[in-house]
Formats: C-alpha cells, sequence, structure tokens
C-alpha cells in the first residue's frame, strides 16, 4: 500500500496516522492468521475480559501428569467424555533396558500401573511398555496420524508444541487443565499473541533445524517469546523435512511461547496420509480441503514479527543453563556485560557449569552423548549421527545413550541399517523414551560430568542432579561421540566427502 | 476441586533474587513420582535447599530462619520450563499462596491460578523495592489485596496496581475452579463437539 504523508501540516499527519489504524482494523477483522483461523474454530464461548472456552480435538496423556487429574474425575464421580479424541502411552519414568521386565522403580511402577488402570477404567487406548505403538508421547502422535492439521492437541507436557509442526494448534497444559479436558474435552485460556518468525535464505551445510531453534532462541531470550503464539515462516521451514519442522516447534516453549507452528503443505499431507488416525477416503478429501485454507492471509496482522537470515546460522552448542544460552559452536562464551538480564544469574550459571566468559567452546572435553527425546529422538536425528560416526569409533572417554523416540523409530533403525553402523562404532540403542532428557528414570547424568545431549533443556540437574548439559544437534552430538570432546561436525563431514 | 478463597494477604515474604528459576528448580523431575497430590512442599527446591546427602544447604534462603511468610518473590521469568503443575503445587504445600515477580513464564502462571496461589506480576522497578525492603528488615511485610488489585510495601506505603482478567479474580475471590465452570456448560460443549469430527 503506498501512503504519502504530508509534514506540513499537523493535522494532515494526525488524520493520516488515524487512517492507518482503521487500515489495521479493519485488516485484523477480514484477514486472520493461521493461528487465529484454528483457534477461532475451536472456541465454544468467549468470555468477556476472561478466557475462551478452548474445544480441544485430540488429548495425549501420560504416566506422570494424569494421576492426579483421573483421581479428580473419581472425586467427582465422572468419566471421561470423550475416550475416542484421548490417547496414552508410557514414556516419562520408563527404563531404557529390559522393558521386558518387572519395572525396578516401584513410584515408576506404581505410575504406570495407575495408567494401565485409569485407561482401562475410562476406555482410552493405552500404549504401555512394550506395546507396538509405545514411544515418546510426541513422537507418536504423529507416527499414527493422531496430530492433524487444523487440530487443538494438548497433553500434559510443555513439548506439546512438536505437534504446530502439521499447522495443529498443539501446547501443554498442568494437570488441572489435564482433568478438564478429561471430563468435559475443553480448557478455559485466553487467546494468546501472534508471533511470525521469518528465516528467508539457505541454510550452510552442518545446520539443522535444531541448530535454527537454538539460533532463534539465543536472540530472543528464554522468555523472549512469552505470550505469543509462534508461526514460523520463510524459506527454511518451507524446505525442511515434517521431522526438522517438529524440532523446531518443539522447542518454541523455550523462548516462552505457548507454543508453534508451521502451515500444512504437500510435505505435511503426504506425511499423514493413511497412518491410522487420520480421516479416509470422502472424509480425507473434506478434510483436504479444509486444511488447504490453513494459511496466513497475505494481509492479516502479527502483534509482532521477527525475521532472521538463514546464512547467519551456525552449528550451536548452549554453554548455560538455560536454553538461551546458546552460541555458534566456533564462538566463545559472552562475557556478563554482553548479555541481556542480570550478571549475577549469568555468573552463577557459569559457576555451575564451570565455565568461564570467553572460553572457546570448541575443544572442551566431555563424557556422556545423549541422543534422544522428543526434541531429536525420530529417524532422521539417527541417520545424521550415523552420517558422522559411521567408519568411525566412539571415543573412550564418552559413555553414549542412544535412545530412540518410539519402537516404529527403533525399527527403522535396524531395517535401514544403521544399528549396524552404530555398533560397529561401539554404540548401543537403548530401548524407547524419554530418557535422560529429564532424568526420570536411571538414566541420569552424574554430577559434575559433561553431557552433550540433543534434548531440550539443559537447566541445572536437569540431566540429573548436579549434570552438565551442552545442548546440540544430533550431528554435534556425534561429532563429540567420536571425538570425546566439543568439535565442529563439519571438520568431520569434510573428511568425509574427500 | 475447589480451592481455598483469596481475599487479601498480609505477610512477611521469602526472597529469591534469581531470574529465569524454571520449574525444574522449583520440583526435580525425580520427584513428579506420586499419583497423588501431597507432600511436594518438601522437596520445593530440593537440589538448591539440599545436598545430595539431605543435610540442608545453610545459605539457601528456604533454610535461613530469618525469612518467612506466605509469599514467595522471584526474579524475572519465574516458573519457566516444563508444565508440570507440581511445580505450582510444591509452592501451595510449603506454605506460599502467592508470588511475586516482573515476569512469569505463561504456563506457571496457569498453573499457580488454577490451584489458588496469586501469580502477582509487578514492574521490574517495584520487584526492586520489594528486594530491598527485605533485605533491609526480613520482617518487612507486603499486603495484596485481590479486590483491590494492589500490592504494598507497607513499611514504606508504597503501591503498585497489578492485572488480572476479571473471570479469574473472580474464581480466587471465591475459590472456583474452572472444572466448575466447564461442567455447568457442558451441553454447549457437547453440542460443539457434534460439528467438531474427530
Amino acid at each position: 500500500m503506498n501512503i504519502v504523508i504530508f509534514v506540513a501540516n499537523r493535522k494532515q499527519v494526525f488524520f493520516i496516522i488515524l487512517n492507518l489504524q482503521a487500515y489495521n482494523l479493519l485488516n485484523r477483522t477480514m484477514s486472520k492468521t493461521l493461528f487465529d483461523k484454528v483457534w477461532d474454530a475451536h472456541v465454544v464461548q468467549h468470555i468477556e475480559n476472561g478466557p475462551d472456552v478452548l474445544f480441544i480435538d485430540r488429548h495425549l496423556v501420560h504416566e506422570v501428569t494424569s494421576p492426579v487429574a483421573f483421581l479428580g474425575l473419581k472425586n467427582r464421580g465422572i468419566k471421561v467424555l470423550y475416550p475416542e479424541r484421548t490417547f496414552a502411552t508410557a514414556d516419562h519414568n520408563t527404563p531404557t533396558r529390559n522393558q521386558h521386565l518387572p519395572v525396578k522403580d516401584k513410584l515408576s511402577a506404581n505410575q504406570l500401573k495407575a495408567l494401565e488402570e485409569n485407561s482401562k477404567a475410562h476406555n482410552i487406548p493405552y500404549w504401555g511398555l512394550g506395546h507396538e505403538k509405545n514411544g515418546i508421547v510426541h513422537v507418536i502422535g504423529p507416527e499414527n496420524g493422531i496430530t492433524l492439521p487444523g487440530a487443538t492437541i494438548v497433553c500434559g507436557d510443555s513439548h506439546t508444541s512438536t505437534h504446530g509442526a502439521f499447522g495443529a494448534i498443539a501446547f501443554g497444559i498442568g494437570t488441572s487443565e489435564v482433568e478438564m479436558v478429561l471430563s468435559t474435552q475443553c480448557i478455559m485460556q485466553p487467546k494468546a499473541k501472534s508471533l511470525r518468525i521469518n528465516v528467508n535464505g539457505n541454510l550452510s551445510i552442518g545446520v539443522t533445524p535444531k541448530d535454527v531453534a537454538l539460533f532463534i532462541i539465543s536472540k530472543l531470550t528464554t522468555s523472549g517469546a512469552t505470550g505469543y503464539f509462534v508461526e514460523y515462516a520463510g524459506d527454511v521451514f518451507r524446505n525442511m523435512s515434517m521431522e526438522g519442522r517438529m524440532t523446531v516447534c518443539n522447542l518454541s516453549i523455550e523462548m516462552g511461547a505457548r507454543g508453534g507452528m508451521i502451515a500444512p503443505d504437500e510435505k505435511t499431507y503426504e506425511y499423514i496420509k493413511g497412518r491410522e488416525y487420520t480421516p479416509k477416503g470422502d472424509a480425507w478429501e473434506k478434510a483436504m480441503e479444509y486444511w488447504q485454507t490453513l494459511h496466513t492471509d497475505e494481509d492479516a496482522v502479527f502483534d509482532k514479527e521477527i525475521s532472521f537470515d538463514a546464512s547467519e546460522i551456525e552449528p550451536m552448542i548452549t554453554y548455560g543453563t538455560n536454553p538461551g544460552m546458546g552460541i555458534g559452536i566456533q564462538n566463545g562464551i559472552p562475557q556478563a556485560e554482553a548479555v541481556e538480564g542480570g550478571a549475577a544469574t549469568y555468573k552463577k550459571s557459569l559457576q555451575y557449569m564451570a565455565f568461564n566468559e570467553g572460553d572457546a567452546m570448541i575443544g572442551k572435553p566431555i563424557d556422556f552423548v545423549f541422543l534422544g527425546s522428543c526434541t531429536n529422538g525420530r529417524i532422521e536425528d539417527f541417520r545424521a549421527f550415523a552420517s558422522i560416526i559411521k567408519g568411525r569409533k566412539k571415543a573412550d572417554n564418552v559413555t553414549a545413550w542412544l535412545v530412540p523416540g518410539s519402537h516404529r523409530v527403533e525399527e527403522a533403525i535396524k531395517e535401514e541399517g544403521i544399528l549396524d553402523i552404530l555398533n560397529q562404532a561401539g554404540f548401543e540403542l537403548r530401548e524407547p523414551g524419554c530418557s535422560a532428557c529429564l532424568a526420570m528414570n536411571d538414566d541420569k547424568i552424574p554430577a559434575g560430568k559433561y553431557a552433550v545431549s540433543t534434548s531440550n533443556r539443559n537447566f541445572e540437574g536437569r540431566q540429573g542432579p548436579g549434570s552438565r548439559t551442552l545442548l546440540a544437534s544430533p550431528l554435534v552430538a556425534a561429532a563429540a561421540a567420536v571425538t570425546g570432546k566439543v568439535t565442529d561436525p563439519r571438520e568431520l563431514m569434510e573428511l568425509q566427502t574427500v | 476441586m475447589a480451592y481455598d478463597k483469596f481475599n487479601t494477604l498480609r505477610s512477611s515474604a521469602v526472597p529469591l533474587p534469581i531470574e529465569n528459576v524454571d520449574t525444574d528448580q522449583i520440583i526435580p523431575a525425580r520427584f513428579l513420582k506420586a499419583t497423588e497430590r501431597k507432600g511436594f512442599g518438601d522437596n520445593l527446591f530440593r537440589d538448591w535447599r539440599y545436598h545430595p546427602d539431605n543435610t540442608p544447604k545453610e545459605h539457601f534462603v528456604l533454610n535461613n530462619p530469618i525469612y518467612s511468610g506466605k509469599i514467595l518473590v522471584g526474579g524475572k521469568n519465574f516458573g519457566s520450563g516444563s508444565s508440570r503443575e507440581h511445580a505450582a503445587w510444591a509452592v501451595y504445600d510449603y506454605g506460599f499462596r502467592c508470588v511475586v515477580s516482573s515476569f512469569f513464564a505463561d504456563i506457571f502462571r496457569n498453573n499457580c491460578l488454577n490451584i489458588g496461589v496469586l501469580p502477582v506480576q509487578v514492574s521490574a522497578e517495584f520487584l526492586d523495592k520489594i528486594f530491598k525492603a527485605i533485605e533491609s528488615n526480613p520482617d518487612s511485610e507486603l499486603e495484596i489485596s485481590l479486590p483491590e488489585q494492589t500490592i504494598t510495601i507497607l513499611e514504606t506505603g508504597e503501591s503498585e496496581g497489578f492485572a488480572i482478567n476479571d473471570y479469574k479474580k473472580e474464581n480466587m475471590l471465591n475459590g472456583f475452579d474452572d472444572i466448575d465452570y466447564l461442567l455447568n456448560i457442558k451441553k454447549g460443549i457437547q453440542e460443539f463437539a457434534q460439528d467438531t469430527p474427530l
């Protein structure tokens, strides 16, 4: 739109500004963002100066955040309203070895038993340990076609944002809200503000979706998107695989956002077509018609918009105790003065990590490598890891835990011959689950030890009391696993092409 | 489950002037294994509060007897990370009824509101004043009025307003929860569901 501003006369300037506001207002009423379209289609009731009653299409349940919610239903004497919209799996506290044996930890076993019994009592499909569909809740949702464009999806887990990769509104909720969804299929929340993050251009070699996400979080900080729902747009996300999009959307919560989403396209439809819980026949055709309307209108206005150039992004690694404390792997740890926020908190964080301002990350010795989690536990992540370690050997000083996101991922690892590559390089594969990402099971990084981890959080003690986490991509994790120290994966990639 | 009514709270406060306090610090994952909501207060800030051998870390604020009260005052971006409601339960179970910060993570704020802990967001300047007041006198009292939507440092009389939507305010004043509301409109929800394919 061309606007000519006459600055000669104050009244005229004022007049033009008013017109702009009217134009924006008009735009908002006519044009919608992707987020608006999906949200508005699910509002059962709007409460003035309060929340919206939002209808939830599909609800994922796991053993840790659900028992108290089921207890709430029991106390009220009510049943799950729509069990056919509810899916349960065991993932958070489960062992990653000997899953065929009874779970040794009594409290964990108790939670698993509670979920199994609650699922049975309420007629909810339960994919427990050993079930062919078992796996991390955010891996099995897409695998089974539970995750669909335009759907509202919740789970008592903050990384529910993963499912936004399909153009769904998906976000984590607390246990009180789990109880709300079980009993009424609704939650009550005010609509979030909208933020579009554009990344255009081409990614360099060795730069993965994980690096894109860690880069964005490092720019926005862990609270930079709080109060917003993100739409990722631009070449980089269009060109990204569905699994890559899942990694990016997964990490939305790490910049404080409620969730993140990407408009569905041919890749999305191709991924979901034919999966168990996707619509079939006429229902598929009808759904496709609707899904094709799920994009942000050209003149829709976001509350905030940020753009980055893909060429700025390098393989990333974190050095501190929140996911916003990330840098390009070749860079040094920033000085406290250069960082936004309190210097005291920053220094406390480096002290925990036993790092110093100005230290180079390259060459720092490490003790553990964790490949897995809802962030990077899919087949493409294992392919990437294998591409680096192929023909090399695991470093002697490294303990590596490679944990597939699901049994389906585990099967693919075997079918594609990746397991052989891993074994030849001295690695072993574990059984699926959340594992060392949150260390609720026995997979705990010991105090003081450094882990290069493909998971999502480097908080103090997240991977075990006293553990020190360096978040990175599967490529960076693989490079660390074979060299025993922080290494730029591009060096190893170049070697391989010779 | 309905919860305690919240009207006006006058209490001394416990200061935690650290930014980005995440829910893994508030309650580490290994303490999330209960199937009932009780006893979480014992593990509030577990790894900041206790050594690995379970002896108290004497420098941590919860182990310092000069600080007490029903209000927890935290640095910017309080409650980031995991959606575990256990974090809010731990805060409540320990005895806090209100958390004050200059910025809250979304899910933690929601979880607090859903169990009857009032999150009060103040300006960075006012947060600084609160920390200073407690530093100079650990018995300094704060008064939080939900009807008036104000927080006051009683010693100095300095006061600031805070935001809460009318619906949540009404709920907290009366101890109502969202499930009661939703169950009351269940028929409307079921009609809505009929037009919403799986």
